[in-house]
């Protein structure tokens, strides 16, 4: 593996941002929406809680989270869908450029875009509501991280989606939080959930991350043994995405998909 | 004849669509320093094979060798060794040229990235579209900027794919006359394919036709059609493509 093949990758993302206002407004215009929507929520839950109690912790954390995941797993989408919009397939992967490597850049532009985000996210929740990110103490690290990881590994998946069904399977990546979040268990526990979704809520790293989360809010223990689930689970979907995104490819280059999803489009 | 050692050896390479071979077992070489004509009528199988040298496309059967590197185990290294212009793969419009050719440069691990920009931008002419997006440029130009790319690397392979096709004749001349002073270099060969015959005599060293994923002829694009009892290669073509 070249690291500047990796650094290629990323800088042409840089190029595309740098020149582009339109690439960074939906960095923080979304998030940011979404913080000042249920920051807004909670101040009106908020006046009907018992004295003391506070829903900020809860729901402007849980929210500012799982957007974080998202703009992770759209910071490396975003990035492959770039070279599906201007039609460069063929100019790169017909360069000594490997999956890998390819990976790898597509998850450098992500953590670039997806801390920004998560920067200003903080900004606003800390102003505007008081949230902090500190109540989660030294547990914050690991607990975005894992997000993260998460989040990457469904950009890979939803661009192995994309390269498996042509550009118009682009439709199909957007949904996808939409489509966990239930799962997830981002705004209540997993234990509300009917019994047939409790299995595949265990089976993603956010619905730990999240219980954690409101464990600590709540004030009980750090829950080590979550944090502990939700690392390995991550550490398993990443590994997941990548075998899969290579075995896409090589069934790409095996049936001629690639060379022609950009010769076919000028026929 | 092979003149000097190989830097692409394709052997046996086999294509099959939908039971239908697309490519059907062929052979052939490109020498350093040789221009290689690959011609042939729509669906002849040109852009598959190129497509296969280029590592996007796996083929069923055979071999290539890219400077004497299997592209099959060894992808990364091989293709290091090429570069390629087709007009169906203009680089990012969104990009200006000095960005695309940074991005490519780094792309092929190219030594001295920011001195072979410049050579590269002074070669083709391209000093005053420097800082502007490839997707504005006129076809011309988009394809000055796509040679200009391909040979950043100075690869020993380069893999042309219809290089002149929509140019004006002044501009075509200018883009043959670069790719000739390429392979007169003798660092690299080219591969080139063409629909226009003329064109294909006065640059190539040698000519492959190709007909339904097979080599009928092969020879000195000069004698080739006297050879087979035809008075042009435009004669040629049309009897391989009708035959």
């Amino acid at each position: 593996m070249k690291l500047v093949r990796a650094q290629a990758v990323a800088l042409r993302q840089f190029y595309l941002m740098k020149g582009s206002p339109v690439r960074i407004l939906p960095l923080f215009a979304w998030v940011l929406l979404d913080i000042l929507l249920w920051g807004f929520i909670t101040k009106y839950l908020n006046s009907f809680a018992a004295s003391g109690f506070s829903f900020v912790p809860g729901l402007v954390g849980a929210v500012l989270l799982w957007d974080f995941l998202t703009r992770a797993m759209h910071g490396l989408a975003v990035g492959f869908l770039e070279d599906v919009w201007s039609r460069n397939f063929l100019n790169i992967f017909a360069s000594p450029l490997s999956i890998s490597e390819y990976l790898c850049g597509l998850i450098a532009t992500s953590v670039v875009t997806s801390c920004a985000s998560l920067l200003a996210m903080l900004a606003l929740a800390a102003l505007a509501f008081g949230y902090s990110i500190s109540i989660l103490g030294l547990m914050a690290f690991p607990f975005v991280l894992v997000l993260f990881v998460f989040g990457v590994s469904l950009g890979i998946i939803a661009s192995g989606l994309v390269l498996r069904l042509g550009p118009a399977g682009e439709w199909l990546v957007w949904p996808i939080p939409a489509v966990l979040a239930p799962f997830a268990g981002v705004f209540y526990p997993v234990s509300t959930l009917p019994a047939w979704m409790q299995p595949l809520s265990w089976a993603l790293p956010p619905a730990w991350v999240f219980e954690g989360v409101r464990a600590i809010a709540a004030g009980k223990p750090v829950p080590l043994p979550d944090l502990a689930a939700a690392t390995g689970l991550a550490a398993f979907w990443l590994l997941v995405a990548c075998a899969l995104f290579a075995w896409i490819f090589r069934v790409v280059v095996r049936t001629g998909l690639i060379a022609r999803y950009s010769a076919e489009t000028v026929n | 004849m092979q003149l000097s050692k190989p830097v692409l050896q394709a052997e046996n390479l086999r294509k099959v669509y939908a039971g239908r071979p697309a490519v059907d077992g062929i052979s052939f070489f490109v020498s350093s320093g040789e221009i290689v004509g690959l011609v042939g009528p729509n669906g002849a199988g040109k852009t598959t094979t190129i497509s296969m040298i280029l590592g996007v496309l796996a083929p069923d059967a055979g071999s290539i060798h890219i400077g004497g590197l299997d592209l099959a185990h060894n992808r990364a290294a091989a293709l290091s060794r090429t570069n390629f212009a087709a007009v169906y793969a203009p680089l990012p419009g969104n990009l200006t040229v000095q960005e695309n050719l940074r991005v490519f440069g780094m792309l092929y691990a190219t030594p001295n990235l920011s001195a072979r920009i410049d050579e590269a931008i002074a070669e083709f002419d391209l000093e005053r579209f420097r800082r502007t997006r490839c997707g504005v440029l006129s076809s011309g130009e988009q394809t000055r900027v796509s040679l200009a790319k391909a040979m950043l690397n100075e690869p020993a392979l380069l893999l042309l794919d219809e290089p002149t096709a929509s140019l004006d004749p002044s501009t075509a001349r200018d883009i043959r006359a670069r790719i000739r002073a390429f392979a007169a270099k003798g660092r690299g060969g080219v591969l080139w394919t063409s629909h226009n015959m003329p064109e294909v005599e006065s640059m190539c060293d040698r000519l492959l036709f190709l007909s339904q994923g097979r080599i009928l002829l092969e020879g000195d694009p000069k004698s080739l059609a006297a050879r087979n009892g035809h008075a042009s290669l435009e004669d040629l073509f049309v009897a391989v493509a009708n035959a």
